[in-house]
């Protein structure tokens, strides 16, 4: 499916979903707690059929996060990038583990990075950083005296 | 014990010549005048150091892109096994010069110390690239990067470059030979001898 066709069919899934402008792909805002469902049917749709989850990052901007996902569907050769927003003090979002199995390592580097919360994933914790390291590294906010030297 | 320059003075032998202009240079060794040509005898330690120097095996060490350049360097076109460094061992116990190449991590810096003091004596250090340096790029702002291997283990040769062209890293390796050649090795420093 074309870029045009996906945003009109799109909508049909999504009533709620908003779309941002430029880039190669697709992308679009959709609600944090509806994702679980929405991820669901993105994967088992037979007009969309995503099956490769390509990329899962987070992305700090100083009032919020933002989590990105980049979908693609070998089947149909069509891409889409979903993103959103989590609240900074308490980011929580569904785990879509279990759909994609790839998101596993991808949620725990984020979970490591940044400090968000992946509901029912099955094994939450630090995959790069040291078990007893203090902190989300990645976040804007986060201040290391002895290791960081500010520029 | 005499210098040998010192005798060597003395006697007034000069391997070059009587009239030639280099006859008052000090040979660094004893000559000792024979018929047919003149045999020479060093001192023992320049002879060590001459072969430690033209054999010196590195470790495989590569954390990071400047181990793309040293694979480039032990390849076929900038061949460093010129220059004695054929054998490059994986194992810290039959190797000689550890070039560390790439960004050693503060999760990385532990395993670098064990790896330093599983290698026998002497054993050289060179550093390779900005990361190892001085934390190159990763100097600011980053939570995770030892600002330069040196804070880890005592480096030798430091090669600037991000990443140093094999050019550059033949050149360290040069220098590298040239120190030993020169200086002296721990031992010979602990027994007193060498400059």
């Amino acid at each position: 499916m074309t870029n045009e066709a996906l945003k009109i069919k799109l909508p049909e899934l999504i009533p709620s979903v908003v779309f941002e402008e430029g880039g190669e792909w697709i992308t679009a805002f959709v609600d944090a707690s509806a994702w679980k469902t929405i991820a669901q049917q993105l994967r088992s749709n037979e007009d969309f059929q995503f099956d490769y989850l390509f990329c899962v990052t987070c992305v700090d901007w100083k009032t919020h996060l933002t989590m990105v996902y980049h979908l693609t569907s070998t089947i149909y050769r069509h891409s889409l990038v979903i993103k959103a927003k989590l609240d900074r003090n308490n980011p929580e979002i569904e785990t879509v583990s279990d759909i994609w199995r790839t998101a596993e390592f991808h949620e725990r580097e984020a979970y490591d990075l940044f400090g968000v919360k992946f509901l029912h994933h099955p094994d939450l914790r630090r995959l790069l950083l040291t078990d007893d390291f203090d902190g989300y590294p990645l976040r804007k906010d986060f201040e290391d005296p002895i290791n960081m030297i500010k520029l | 014990m005499k210098n040998e320059n010192e005798i060597l003075n003395e006697s007034k032998v000069s391997p070059f010549g009587e009239d030639s202009e280099r006859a008052s240079v000090a040979f660094p060794g004893e000559v000792h005048p024979t018929a047919g040509g003149g045999i020479l005898l060093s001192k023992l330690d320049e002879v060590i150091n001459w072969a430690r120097s033209n054999s010196l095996w590195p470790l495989v060490f590569g954390t990071s892109c400047c181990a793309i350049e040293m694979m480039s360097t032990a390849a076929a076109k900038y061949d460093w096994s010129r220059f004695g460094f054929e054998v490059a061992r994986a194992t810290p116990r039959q190797a000689d010069v550890i070039i560390i190449a790439g960004t050693i991590v503060n999760k990385m810096a532990p395993v670098l110390k064990r790896l330093y003091d599983q290698m026998p004596d002497p054993k050289y250090v060179i550093a390779m690239g900005a990361c190892a340096t001085s934390g190159g790029p990763f100097f600011y702002n980053t939570y995770s990067v030892v600002k330069g291997a040196d804070h880890i283990i005592p480096v030798d040769v430091y090669i600037a470059g991000c990443p140093p062209r094999p050019e550059a890293l033949l050149h360290a390796l040069i220098t590298l030979q040239q120190k030993i050649k020169s200086g002296a090795t721990r031992e010979q420093i602990r027994n007193g001898i060498g400059n």
